[in-house]
């Protein structure tokens, strides 16, 4: 499984990017966190709102950082 | 959804009781419980501070949760769509309006510019939404209104956007696409992810009160800090000081405030209780609206963020256009107030 966080290294990028960590530490599934700055990356997955988290290409929410309970619930 | 309602409705009853005890609480404080005489330097500052800090808060608190629910609904890419392909003029103030409830930050402002662009957005109109949305918030209104009362904030409100919205087609006129920076015009978008996500009442909760959590938490601070400066300037700052240099007669106070407040950069919750202070001291409304809105609109940190999508040379255009409208408005109520 591959999760992206994208997000250009703001307070609440920062923060998502720990949630999802901690999730998936948690879960103990095998999982790559990916961390995407790149604008034009970004763009790609069709995000105009960070923070955002995408799990296996597929974009689970834009605009805010999840909660650790809405993680674990992807991830299952 | 009858419990939420219940709860809300038990939790602005709770509000409002507590809102309307505010004023005589720190009369007692200040005149019973501290015995300072009210016409005193001190006694002044004192009631000042101890009764605006906690109204202020309490109106953030209200106010914000109220847009964090609203804000559920006006999602950006929603704003995004809804921008889509608009002619210019009706365009640009649908985006101004669009930026007051659209949830911004400065740091995300590269990815919406982007959005916009690959949805077809013009670039003056994209330009509205971004003056607005920072300088025309509910934070800035919020605290308006409880220091300065509900005319100025409208006040403020309607040349706000009168400025997102005349700047923002100026520079639309001007034909400056040649200064965005190259990569942006390339750029392939993928398709708006998550564009019609429904939310359930329970999140628009959850998220509203996550927002309350997140700006009053962060904004807490400078509104005391503020209060605190501005009740000294109360207290100590005798009456029309400031006439000779921020009032309405001298011209030059004008451009000289937005001179001062384009690099000046703090948020709108620590410069209002210094800008009602002032007011109180004899300095004009246009002169002081100038110099909070360019300090709130036009920002350093903000610009250096724009500067990845946008050459310097629109960048300087766009805070030449910004501050121009600024000083037609501080020049217009001097004049008519």
């Amino acid at each position: 499984m591959k999760i992206h966080v994208m997000g250009p290294g703001c307070a609440k990028c920062v923060q998502a990017e720990k949630t999802v960590k901690e999730a998936v530490a948690e879960a103990g599934v095998d999982a790559e966190v990916v961390k995407v700055t790149d604008f034009q990356e970004i763009a790609k997955f069709g995000v105009f709102s960070t923070p955002a988290v995408a799990i296996d290409g597929e974009v689970k929410v834009v605009g805010k950082a999840p909660s650790k309970k809405e993680v674990l619930a992807w991830l299952k | 959804m009858a419990l939420q309602l219940m709860g809300g409705v038990a939790a602005l009853a709770a509000w409002y009781a507590l809102y309307s005890q505010l004023l005589p609480f720190s009369n007692w404080l200040t005149y019973d419980l501290f015995g300072l005489a009210p016409a005193s330097h001190l006694g002044s500052a004192v009631q000042f501070f101890a009764y605006d800090t906690p109204k202020v808060l309490m109106l953030l608190l209200l106010v914000v949760f109220l847009v964090g629910i609203l804000r559920s609904f006006v999602t950006v890419e929603w704003t995004r769509r809804a921008l889509a392909g608009r002619r210019e003029s009706a365009g640009n103030v649908l985006a101004a309006l669009l930026g007051v409830v659209t949830p911004f930050c400065s740091c995300s402002a590269v990815p919406l510019f982007i959005g916009f662009m690959t949805a077809g957005v013009p670039l003056g109109v994209t330009l509205s939404f971004l003056i607005s949305a920072p300088m025309v918030n509910e934070i800035a209104l919020v605290l308006l209104y409880g220091l300065l009362g509900w005319k100025v904030a409208a006040l403020y409100f309607a040349t706000g956007i009168g400025v997102a919205v005349v700047a923002g087609w100026v520079l639309g006129r001007m034909r400056l696409e040649p200064y965005i920076e190259d990569w942006v015009r390339d750029i392939r978008a993928g398709e708006a992810a998550m564009a019609d996500q429904r939310m359930t009442w329970t999140q628009r909760f959850a998220y509203a009160l996550d927002s309350v959590k997140d700006i009053v938490g962060r904004v807490w601070k400078y509104v005391v800090l503020g209060i605190a400066a501005g009740a000294a300037i109360h207290g100590y700052v005798p009456e029309g000081y400031l006439a000779a240099i921020m009032g309405k007669a001298t011209w030059w106070s004008v451009p000289l405030s937005v001179l001062i407040g384009v690099p000046m950069y703090t948020n709108a919750a620590g410069i209002i209780p210094v800008v009602e202070a002032l007011l109180g001291k004899g300095a004009a409304l246009g002169t002081v609206l100038a110099f909070m809105m360019s300090v709130i609109a036009l920002s350093f940190p903000e610009m250096v963020i724009l500067r990845k999508v946008l050459k310097p040379r629109l960048i300087a255009i766009f805070i030449a256009v910004v501050a121009c409208g600024i000083l037609l408005v501080g020049y217009l109520f001097n004049a008519i107030i």
